[in-house]
C-alpha cells in the first residue's frame, strides 16, 4: 500500500481511542464469528436430513446422547480423538509452514499396514512394552518415508505438493491393500486381513475405562507441536518459511532443509496415527479397509486456525459426530457419511463468515 | 461493448477557453486520511499539463479518478465543460481517457497485437493483420518503431511503454495520462518520451504528465499544477514558464512545494571529520547468471568510513549486484573478500556472522513477514539466537525488551511493539529494517534503495542513518535510482549498466554531467 | 501367455479410450478453469456430483442423452458455489475446493443410500455410434470410429479448445485473466465474469465425465466412484501447459494404465487389482518427477482478483 494509505490505517487505529467501549462488542463479534458458522452449519445439515426424511432433532439429540452423555459413547469418542489428534499435529505443521501435506491418508494406512504385519510377529521376542514402542516407532518412520519423495520434489524442483502428496496418498492406499492381500496375510482366519495383535497386548487403558492410552498420545502430540510452533526458535523459522518463503531465504534460513524436516515430522506424525490405531483399538488391518482420516481434518484444523487447543475442542467435535453418527448408521438410518457433508458445510460457512466480519471492519472503518 | 480503435482527434482545437478534462474540488478520503481535498485542475488540449508533488501528494490518487478506477466523494469531473461519472476503465476510455500506469498493465505473455485486441467480442477472431498495420502507421507517425508481433515478455521497459502509450491513441484518446512515466527509463529515453509529449500535443491530444521530479517538470510540461498534501497549492502557467529561467522556475516551485527550500537540494553534506580506515569490502572480477540481468564482471572495494555509491537506472542489475553479495544468489564467477575473508561461497547466514548486511528495497515482500510482530521482525535474522532464545525456547521478555529499544532508538512510529509490522507506513517499516541491520556487529552494510517511496521527513531521516553508519565506521554501498541523494551522500560513485559497472566517479565538482555521460553512453536502441 | 494379441491391443485401446474420456473432459475442463487463474481443486468432486445426478436423471427417465445433460449440470452447482466462494468472495480456492469435494462426497453418498442402497439398479450403457465408413476401417475402425456420442464430443471439444485459445478473443482474455488480470479488467472486461464462466463450463465437462463414468462405463452408481479422477486430471491439465492437444494424449495414456487390468485378463495374466490400480498414480509420479519441472502455470493462478488494490 501506498506510504499514505498505511500511515492512513495507523491513523485509524490511534484514532479509535474510543475503543474500550468497544471492548464488549468487539468479543462478541469473535464469539459469533466462531460460533455462529458451526450453528449456521448444523442447521443446513438439518435441513438435508428434513429433505432426506429424517428428523434432525431427533439425529443431533441421539448423536449428543450417545456420544458425549453415556458412558461407553463418550469413552469411544475419546479414544477416537487419538488417531485423530495426531492427524491434526500432522497438519498444522505442514500448514504453518505453508506446505500442503495431503498425502495423510496414504502415509497413515501403510504405516498402519506395517505396524500390523510386524508388530503380532515380534510380540514372541519383545516385551509387551518394548513391543508397543517398536509398532509406534515402525509407524512414524514408514509414514516419513513414504513423505519423502513429495518432499524433495518440493525442494529441489519446487514441484506443487497438492498434486505430489495427492497422488502419494492414493499410491500408498492401494499399495497398502497390495500388501494386505498379498504379503501380509494372516494364514490362521478366512478373511483376508493381517494378523492381530491380542488385546492385552495393545496400548494400555486409561484407569478404569476403556478409553485407549493412544488418546493421550494424541494429545501430548498435538499440545507439543502448537508450543513447537509458537515457542522456538525451531517453530518460528518453520512458520518464516510459510509465511514469507522470499523473507526466509533473505534471512538466511536454508529452505530447502526445512521443506525436508516439516515434510519428515508431518507425514511422521500421520504414520504414528496408523500406529496408534492398530496397537490402541484394531489390533489389525482388514483388506480394503481406509477410515480416510486426513482429508476430514483438514477442514477442522482450518476450522481452528491452525491452533492446537482449538484443534482439540473441533476433533473432540467431529469424533463425538462420528462415533455418533456410525451409531445412528445403525440405529436410525442415517448413514455415516453424514459427519462429512456438516464438517464441509462448516467450513464454507465458516469461510463467509469471515468474509462478512473482514466486510464489515472495513465498512466501520469508514 | 468494444472501444474502437481510431485515428487520434486531428488538429481540431477545443474552443478556446474549455478545457478538456477538469477536476473541480475533488475530495478523495481514504480511512483516516484526506488523500485529495478540494482539487480543481483544468487539462487543455495542446499542453503537456505537469502534476507535480512529493509522494503522498495524491497525485496517484487523482489519477485513479480519472481512469475510472475510483470516484471522488465530493466535487466532479468534467469533459468538455460537462459533468461526467467515470464508473469504470472502459467508461474513462470510451470517453477519451488513455493512461500509461506505472506498472504495465500488458499482458506479458501475449503479444502486442494481441494486447491490443484484448476486450474484442469473444466470438469473433482478432485482426490481427488489421490492427499490426495500424500500429506500424501510428507509431511511424510518432516517430517510433514496435513490432506487432513480439510477444510483450520480451520487450525492454521503456518499449513497453511506448507500446501503451501506442494503444491509448489507438483508442481514441484525447487525454493521455503518464503517470511516473519515466521512473524506468535510461535519460537517453527519457528525453525520447519528452520528445513524443511534443509531437502529441502538437496533434491536438492533452497530455497529463506525473511527476515527482522537478527537472523533468520544468523541462518538458507546458503547465505545472503542484500538489501538496492533498491539496492544488499552484499552478504555473506557460508564459510563466517561457518567461523565467530554469533557476527561477525551479525556486518557484520549490517554494510551493515546501514552503522553504528542500534541504540537500543538489548541495553536498559535508562531513569532512570522517576518517577512512582500511578496505572491508573487496569485490573483484564478479560475475553471476542468476537473476534477469547477469552480473557482469564488477569490481569495487569499499573502506571503512566510506560510502559508495551505485547509480544507474532501475533494472540494470543493482538488485542481482546486491543480492550475489548477500550470498542469495549464486555467483559463477570472482570472489568477494570481507574484512580480507573470502565470503564469495559462503551462505546468507555466513556472511551476516562475518559482518555483511543487506537493508533490502523489498520492505514487505522480503525483508519483513507483515503478519509478523514488529518486536518478531526485529529478529528474523538472529533466529535461535541468544539471549532471545535459550536453548531453542523463546524468551519474550527478552525480544520485547529490544523492541522497546529498537523503538525508542530508531522512532519507530507504532501502537506496540506487537502490533503486525505489514500495518506500518513504509517509513516506519524502513526504520525496522534499519533498526535490525544497522545494530549488532556490522561492518559492511548494502543499502538497496532506502528512501524510496519515503516521505521527505523519513528521506531526511534515513539519509542520517546513512551517514551515521559511515561515520561509525562501517563500509557503505549505497544502491539508488535518485543521483540527488548519491550526489550528497557518497564519496565515490559508480555507474551500473546492464550488470556492468561503466566507471566510478569521485564526488564533487562535475561529478553529475560525469555520471549521466557515463550512464547515457552506448545508449542506442 | 498371449500379450500383444489383437484381443489384448484392442481392449487396451477401447479401455483406455473409456476410462480417457473422464479424464479428458475434466482435464480440458481444468486446463480451461487454470488458464483463467483459477486453481480447482474441487473438480473431484465436480465429477462425482456429475456422476450422481447423470445416474440418477438416466435412470429415471431412461435416456442416457439426459443423463449426460443432467450430469453437465449437477457439475454446474457445484462449480456455480466455487465461481461465487472463490472468484467472487476471493476465499481460499485449495480450502474451498477441499471443503466442495468432501462435500459432493458426502452429499452423493447420502443420497445414493437413501435411494438405491436397497435397490442398486444398473443401467445398460449406451449404445455405440458407428460413423460410417470410417468404421469399417480394418483393426482401427471398430476401436476409433465406433464409440459413442461423447467420445466424439470430446475430440471436437479438443479442436475446439484449441481454436478458442489461439483464435479468438476470448482465448485472449482468459489468458489475461490468468497472466494478468489487472491489465484485463483496464481493457474494460470484466475479469470476475471472466473467471466464473471458466469455472462453471469446468464443471460442466467434469459433471459430464463424471456421468460418463456412472452412464456409460459402470452403469452403476458407486459412492466415492470417482476414486482420483478428478486430482489425475488436475496433474494433467497443469502438465499440458495450456496445449488441449496434450490433455487427450496424457488422457489416453492414463486412461490406459487405468484400464489395464481387464486388457491383462484377456491376455491371460492374472494381476491383483490393486496393483494395477497403482499404475495411473504411480505414472503421474515418474511423469512429475521426468517433466514436472515444466509445468508453466500462469502467474495469476491462485490469487484472486480485486480491482484497484495497490
Amino acid at each position: 500500500m501506498t506510504d499514505q494509505q498505511a500511515a492512513a490505517t495507523v491513523a485509524g487505529q490511534h484514532a479509535g481511542g474510543d475503543d474500550k467501549g468497544q471492548g464488549a462488542r468487539a468479543s462478541l463479534r469473535v464469539v459469533a464469528v466462531s460460533i455462529g458458522p458451526l450453528i449456521a452449519a448444523l442447521v443446513i445439515g438439518g435441513i438435508l436430513l428434513l429433505a432426506m426424511g429424517f428428523n434432525p432433532v431427533s439425529y443431533y439429540g441421539y448423536v449428543v446422547q450417545r456420544a458425549i452423555f453415556s458412558p461407553s459413547g463418550l469413552e469411544a469418542t475419546l479414544t477416537r480423538m487419538g488417531p485423530l489428534l495426531l492427524i491434526a499435529a500432522s497438519l498444522i505443521v505442514a500448514f504453518r509452514a505453508g506446505i500442503w501435506n495431503l498425502g495423510g491418508d496414504g502415509q497413515y494406512l501403510l504405516a498402519a499396514v506395517c505396524v500390523a504385519a510386524t508388530v503380532p510377529l515380534t510380540l514372541n521376542v519383545l516385551p509387551i512394552w518394548a513391543n508397543l514402542l517398536l509398532g509406534l516407532l515402525i509407524g512414524a518412520t514408514v509414514g516419513a518415508v513414504w513423505g519423502l519423495l513429495p518432499a524433495i520434489l518440493k525442494a529441489w524442483q519446487g514441484i506443487n505438493e497438492i498434486i505430489t502428496t495427492l497422488m502419494m496418498s492414493f499410491l500408498g492406499v492401494s499399495l497398502a491393500n497390495v500388501l494386505v492381500k498379498l504379503a501380509f496375510l494372516d494364514p490362521a482366519t478366512t478373511t483376508p486381513q493381517t494378523r492381530t495383535l491380542p488385546v492385552e497386548a495393545r496400548l494400555p487403558r486409561l484407569f478404569d475405562t476403556s478409553i485407549s492410552s493412544g488418546l493421550l498420545i494424541g494429545l501430548v502430540a498435538v499440545i507439543a507441536v502448537h508450543l513447537v510452533m509458537t515457542r522456538t526458535s525451531f517453530g518460528m523459522r518453520l512458520r518464516l518459511v510459510g509465511a514469507n518463503p522470499r523473507a526466509a531465504i533473505h534471512a538466511g534460513l536454508s529452505v530447502s532443509m526445512l521443506t525436508i524436516a516439516v515434510f519428515a515430522i508431518s507425514a511422521a506424525l500421520a504414520g504414528l496415527s496408523g500406529a496408534v490405531d492398530i496397537l490402541g483399538t484394531h489390533g489389525n488391518v482388514r483388506a480394503d479397509w481406509n477410515p480416510a482420516y486426513s482429508l476430514t481434518v483438514v477442514p477442522l484444523v482450518f476450522l481452528a486456525r491452525l491452533n492446537g487447543f482449538g484443534s482439540i475442542a473441533y476433533v473432540f467435535l467431529f469424533s463425538a459426530l462420528t462415533i455418533g453418527g456410525e451409531s445412528a448408521a445403525r440405529r436410525i438410518g442415517v448413514p455415516s457419511f453424514f459427519s462429512l457433508v456438516i464438517v464441509a458445510i462448516l467450513l464454507i460457512t465458516l469461510g463467509l463468515a469471515e468474509y462478512l466480519d473482514k466486510r464489515h471492519q472495513e465498512r466501520v472503518r469508514r | 461493448m468494444r472501444v474502437p480503435i481510431q485515428a487520434p482527434a486531428a488538429s481540431v482545437p477545443a474552443p478556446t477557453g474549455t478545457p478538456v478534462v477538469a477536476l473541480r474540488g475533488v475530495t478523495k478520503r481514504f480511512p483516516g486520511v484526506i488523500a485529495n481535498d478540494n482539487v480543481t485542475v483544468e487539462i487543455r488540449s495542446g499542453e503537456v499539463h505537469v502534476l507535480l508533488g512529493e509522494n503522498g501528494a495524491g497525485k496517484s490518487t487523482l489519477v485513479g479518478m480519472l481512469a475510472g478506477l475510483q470516484q471522488p466523494d465530493e466535487g466532479r469531473i468534467e469533459i468538455d465543460g460537462a459533468p461526467v461519472s467515470v464508473t469504470s476503465p472502459r467508461q474513462a476510455l470510451a470517453m477519451g481517457i488513455g493512461t500509461v500506469f506505472q506498472h504495465s498493465m500488458l499482458v506479458p505473455s501475449l503479444t502486442v497485437v494481441d494486447n491490443f485486441a484484448l476486450g474484442g467480442p469473444w466470438w469473433k477472431r482478432p485482426d490481427r493483420t488489421g490492427i499490426a498495420a495500424r500500429i506500424v502507421e501510428t507509431a511511424k507517425r510518432l516517430g517510433l518503431r514496435v513490432d506487432p508481433y513480439a510477444h510483450v515478455n520480451s520487450l525492454a521497459l521503456g518499449e513497453r511503454q511506448q507500446v501503451e502509450i501506442l494503444r491509448a491513441l489507438m483508442r481514441g484518446s484525447r487525454c493521455l495520462i503518464l503517470d511516473e512515466a519515466t521512473a524506468m527509463l535510461t535519460p537517453h529515453e527519457a528525453i525520447g518520451l519528452g520528445e513524443l509529449m511534443r509531437r502529441l500535443v502538437a496533434q491536438g491530444i492533452a497530455v497529463i504528465f506525473i511527476t515527482h521530479k522537478l527537472n523533468e517538470a520544468i523541462a518538458y510540461g507546458d503547465r505545472i499544477s503542484v500538489l501538496r498534501l492533498g491539496r492544488n497549492v499552484g499552478e504555473i502557467g506557460p508564459e510563466t514558464l517561457r518567461g523565467a529561467s530554469d533557476a527561477e522556475n525551479t525556486e518557484r516551485i520549490i517554494a510551493l512545494m515546501f514552503g522553504t527550500s528542500r534541504t540537500g537540494e543538489g548541495s553536498r553534506r559535508e562531513h569532512t571529520a570522517r576518517v577512512i580506515g582500511n578496505t572491508v569490502l573487496d569485490v573483484e572480477s564478479l560475475c553471476s547468471e542468476a537473476g534477469r540481468v547477469p552480473v557482469r564482471d564488477v569490481s569495487f572495494s569499499v573502506r571503512s568510513g566510506e560510502i559508495f555509491g551505485i547509480a544507474g537506472i532501475d533494472g540494470n542489475g543493482q538488485k542481482e549486484l546486491a543480492e550475489v553479495l548477500a550470498g542469495q544468489s549464486p555467483r559463477s564467477a570472482g570472489s568477494i573478500r570481507l574484512m580480507g575473508r573470502e565470503i564469495g561461497g559462503a551462505s546468507v547466514g555466513e556472511r551476516r556472522n562475518g559482518g555483511l548486511r543487506y537493508v533490502t528495497d523489498d520492505r514487505l515482500g522480503e525483508g519483513t513477514v507483515g503478519m509478523f510482530p514488529v518486536a518478531t521482525n526485529f529478529l528474523l535474522k538472529d533466529i535461535g539466537a541468544a539471549p532471545f532464545w535459550q536453548r531453542g525456547i523463546e524468551r519474550p521478555e527478552q525480544i520485547r525488551k529490544q523492541a522497546e529499544r529498537h523503538v525508542r532508538d530508531f522512532d519507530i512510529r507504532t501502537p506496540s511493539t506487537q502490533t503486525p509490522v505489514g500495518k506500518l507506513s513504509g517509513g516506519n517499516i524502513q526504520k525496522v529494517l534499519l533498526a535490525r541491520e544497522l545494530t549488532g556487529a556490522a561492518q559492511a552494510v548494502i543499502f538497496a534503495k532506502p528512501t524510496y517511496g519515503l516521505d521527505v521527513n523519513n528521506i531526511r531521516a534515513t539519509r542520517k542513518r546513512i551517514s551515521e553508519a559511515a561515520d561509525a565506521g562501517k563500509a557503505v554501498v549505497l544502491i539508488s535510482t535518485d543521483l540527488d541523494e548519491l550526489l550528497e551522500l557518497a564519496d565515490r560513485i559508480a555507474v551500473i549498466d546492464r550488470g556492468s559497472i561503466r566507471g566510478i566517479v569521485d564526488n564533487g565538482e562535475g561529478a553529475r554531467d560525469e555520471i549521466g555521460r557515463l550512464m547515457s553512453a552506448g545508449d542506442e536502441k | 501367455m498371449a500379450l500383444f494379441t489383437q484381443a489384448f491391443i484392442i481392449t487396451l485401446l477401447l479401455g483406455a479410450i473409456a476410462a480417457g474420456i473422464p479424464l479428458l473432459l475434466a482435464g480440458l475442463g481444468e486446463q480451461l478453469s487454470e488458464k483463467a487463474g483459477v486453481l480447482n481443486i474441487g473438480l473431484e468432486g465436480m465429477m462425482l456430483f456429475g456422476a450422481y445426478t447423470g445416474f440418477l436423471v438416466a435412470w429415471a427417465s431412461g435416456s442416457p442423452s439426459l443423463g449426460f445433460l443432467a450430469g453437465a449440470g449437477g457439475g454446474m452447482v457445484v462449480a456455480s458455489l466455487m465461481a461465487l466462494l472463490c472468484v467472487r468472495l476471493g476465499l481460499n480456492q485449495i480450502v474451498t475446493g477441499i471443503a466442495l469435494t468432501l462435500a459432493a462426497e458426502g452429499l452423493t453418498a447420502l443420497l445414493h443410500f437413501v435411494q438405491f442402497s436397497r435397490t442398486y439398479p444398473r443401467l445398460d450403457g449406451i449404445a455405440p455410434l458407428p460413423i460410417w465408413p470410417l468404421s469399417e476401417i480394418p483393426f482401427v475402425g471398430p476401436v476409433l470410429f465406433n464409440t459413442n456420442a461423447v467420445f466424439y464430443l470430446a475430440i471436437v471439444l479438443v479442436a475446439v479448445f484449441a481454436w478458442i485459445y489461439r483464435q479468438t478473443h476470448l482465448g485472449a482474455a482468459l489468458q489475461a485473466a490468468g497472466d494478468k488480470p489487472a491489465a484485463l479488467d483496464a481493457a474494460g472486461v470484466d475479469v470476475v465474469r471472466t473467471r466464473s464462466m471458466a469455472v462453471l463450463v469446468t464443471g460442466a465437462l467434469a459433471g459430464l465425465g463424471g456421468a460418463y463414468m456412472s452412464i456409460a462405463v459402470a452403469g452403476v452408481f458407486v459412492p466415492f466412484m470417482s476414486h482420483g479422477n478428478g486430482f489425475i486430471a488436475i496433474v494433467l491439465a497443469m502438465l499440458a501447459r495450456g496445449r488441449p492437444l496434450w490433455v487427450l494424449g496424457g488422457a489416453l495414456l492414463f486412461g490406459g494404465s487405468l484400464s489395464l487390468t481387464t486388457a491383462l485378463q484377456v491376455a491371460g495374466v492374472d494381476m491383483p487389482t490393486d496393483v494395477i490400480q497403482m499404475l495411473p498414480f504411480a505414472m503421474v509420479m515418474v511423469v512429475l518427477l521426468v517433466a514436472g519441472r515444466k509445468a508453466a502455470l500462469p502467474q495469476a493462478l491462485g490469487e484472486s482478483f480485486v480491482r484497484g488494490a495497490r
